[in-house]
């Protein structure tokens, strides 16, 4: 049965980059900072790809923000996904908004898969999967994971996680959870976040990154959705954590050893 | 007045500790607004489980039904929504543990509610509570407002002390009737890891490892049985499959504050230390002088692993007989 899914693809600072927080505490520096795909939403785009490849179908990409965020959706078109669909709104995006702009898109696309990374990395708020399944009346897979290792050979094969059933009604989801593993069956239309133990997502071709630039995005103006924009999460100040007192070396196992016990006291 | 819902976890009618962290961030709010803690209790055959959670002086309320046996968040979120609305609460919480970061959003959504996420502690003044929590890999602390009537929050455990007996609270019982073949889910299983060792969240002492055990945790394993210790690890090292999954710890994995963090063969990703820079002494071993952790370690010792492991452990076991 083919599949529709729709995959979210944020814009957000590399992980790799050194995050600092403006002296006024309004924002962070966005000087020198690299910005890429969220990590987790390029394991959804993979999972995208790998179950479109198993049952055939159409791999949409949205993403929401300004027309910088067009670069991470051309990302997931050079990875494989098929178009794209940029909601433009310029301000701040907190899960509650971009849920609702989310349940727009599906209600007018009407995936049967919709993919998201679990969190994203720079708000690490792990909400917006969740709120858009209710909002859909959808089950939740929530922190999407499977059973075999990332060095596995499913994994070299670069077969899809989930599974979807031999009616094509529902997909399983293997979920890390405290304690073990949970397995739900989900029936579609489903929201799936996905985990880190989900997939290897795959890096673009370069004959992948030719063919995105020629793949159809479409613009909507966020404003046009009936949706209500105004933040919900609102951010009043940012700070930077306070710092540890590190840094003190020991020569040997026996100085481990006597420091531990006689000046921390934790043995 | 506002009151304050805390959504309580059990497992087979056994109550997980986050919840009373939760219960005790709860009675910071309740205190500020002058509202009272209810505590929401559901699953299958959890009655003694409700008395006993009275006893920290809140209204326990028991949902009890065959329906709720399996945590589902699609069976939960209504129960829970009709408890927070039939107690007034204009507060609802829960422990950030995998339970109530997959629930609490689905029950917020039916209550319009906002929801601040992994809340390390309160700012605000009087009963305008706003919520201290991290972003990017916890390198950013923010204070959030939640601009909705009701708000909805999951507490870091760690950042809270459990909540201490009190006077004997009621508990109520809620009728929930849940038709489980009307679900847009189906439970198939949870396979449980079962582990002798304390959990990860909970230890007095977590010994880790990253790449540099090269897949080889023997030696980490037995100094963490001589020290009663649990064990973690690094995201390099749980996605090359050497160790379960929920042993790891960061950003994306568990975060834990023990007394004593013992960090062998890591180098210190931000996103590992997220997870770790809140534990009392951190003790890094690493063969790498420059590897990050250093920089976070209260006691650093460049050396193999392999041979400081095995020596550390023996010390601590000869020095038990002293």
């Amino acid at each position: 049965m083919p599949l529709k899914i729709l995959v979210t693809a944020k814009r957000v600072e590399d992980p790799e980059s050194k995050i600092k927080v403006k002296p006024d505490g309004t924002g962070i520096v966005t000087e020198g900072v690299n910005y890429k795909m969220n990590p987790f939403d390029e394991i959804a785009v993979e999972e995208g790809l790998r179950l479109k490849e198993k049952h055939g179908g159409e791999l949409v990409v949205a993403s929401i923000g300004t027309e910088r965020s067009m670069t991470e959706i051309r990302a997931a078109l050079a990875m494989g996904a098929d178009r794209g669909i940029l909601v433009r709104h310029d301000g701040p995006l907190d899960p509650v908004v971009v849920s609702a702009i989310l349940a727009k898109v599906a209600e007018k696309e009407k995936p049967d898969v919709v993919l998201l990374g679990k969190q994203s990395i720079d708000d690490d708020q792990n909400q917006v999967g969740q709120y858009l399944a209710e909002r859909l009346g959808a089950g939740q897979g929530t922190f999407a994971s499977k059973v075999e290792s990332l060095e596995s050979e499913a994994e070299q094969k670069k077969q899809p996680g989930l599974v979807l059933a031999a009616d094509g009604k529902s997909i399983r989801v293997v979920r890390e959870v405290d304690g073990g593993i949970v397995t739900l069956d989900v029936t579609l239309p489903a929201v799936i976040t996905c985990d880190l133990r989900l997939n290897k997502p795959r890096f673009a071709s370069l004959p992948g990154i030719m063919k995105a630039k020629k793949k159809p995005v479409e613009e909507i103006a966020g404003a046009s959705l009936g949706v209500d924009l105004a933040p919900r999460v609102v951010v009043k100040r940012l700070s930077e954590p306070p710092k540890r007192q590190g840094g003190k070396k020991v020569t040997d196992v026996a100085e481990l050893y006597a420091k531990l016990k006689g000046e921390a006291k934790v043995l | 007045m506002s009151n304050v819902l805390i959504i309580a976890e059990q497992s087979g009618g056994h109550l997980k500790k986050a919840t009373l962290h939760a219960i005790s961030a709860g009675q910071v709010i309740a205190g500020r607004t002058g509202g009272e803690v209810h505590v929401a209790l559901l699953g299958k055959g959890i009655g003694a489980l409700a008395s006993a959670l009275a006893g920290h002086g809140v209204t326990v309320h028991a949902a009890d039904a065959d329906g709720l046996e399996h945590y589902l968040a699609e069976a939960f979120a209504p129960v829970v929504v009709g408890i927070a609305q039939a107690t007034g609460a204009t507060y609802v919480g829960a422990a950030a543990t995998a339970f109530g970061k997959d629930l609490l959003p689905r029950v917020a959504a039916r209550l319009g509610a906002a929801t601040a996420t992994e809340v390390l502690g309160f700012g605000g003044a009087g009963p305008a509570v706003t919520f201290h929590r991290p972003m990017w890999a916890g390198n950013v602390l923010a204070e959030v407002d939640l601009a909705t009537p009701v708000k909805a929050f999951t507490i870091r455990p760690t950042e809270f002390p459990a909540a201490v007996q009190g006077a004997a609270g009621e508990v109520k019982a809620v009728a929930a009737a849940v038709d489980l073949g009307a679900l847009p889910v189906r439970f198939v299983e949870f396979k449980e890891v079962k582990s002798e060792r304390p959990e990860l969240t909970e230890a007095r002492v977590v010994v880790s490892g990253g790449r540099g055990t090269k897949g080889d945790f023997k030696e980490l394993e037995a100094l963490a049985d001589e020290l009663g210790a649990a064990l973690g690890a690094t995201r390099a090292a749980v996605d090359a499959g050497w160790v379960p999954n929920d042993w790891q710890v960061g950003q994306t994995g568990k975060v834990v504050a023990p007394d004593l963090y013992i960090a062998a063969g890591i180098s210190g990703a931000i996103q590992h230390l997220a997870g770790m820079k809140g534990s009392k002494v951190i003790v890094a071993i690493n063969k790498d002088p420059e590897a990050p952790v250093f920089q976070l370690a209260d006691y650093g010792l460049v050396a193999d692993l392999f041979k400081a492991v095995p020596e550390l452990r023996e010390k601590i076991k000869a020095g038990k007989g002293s």
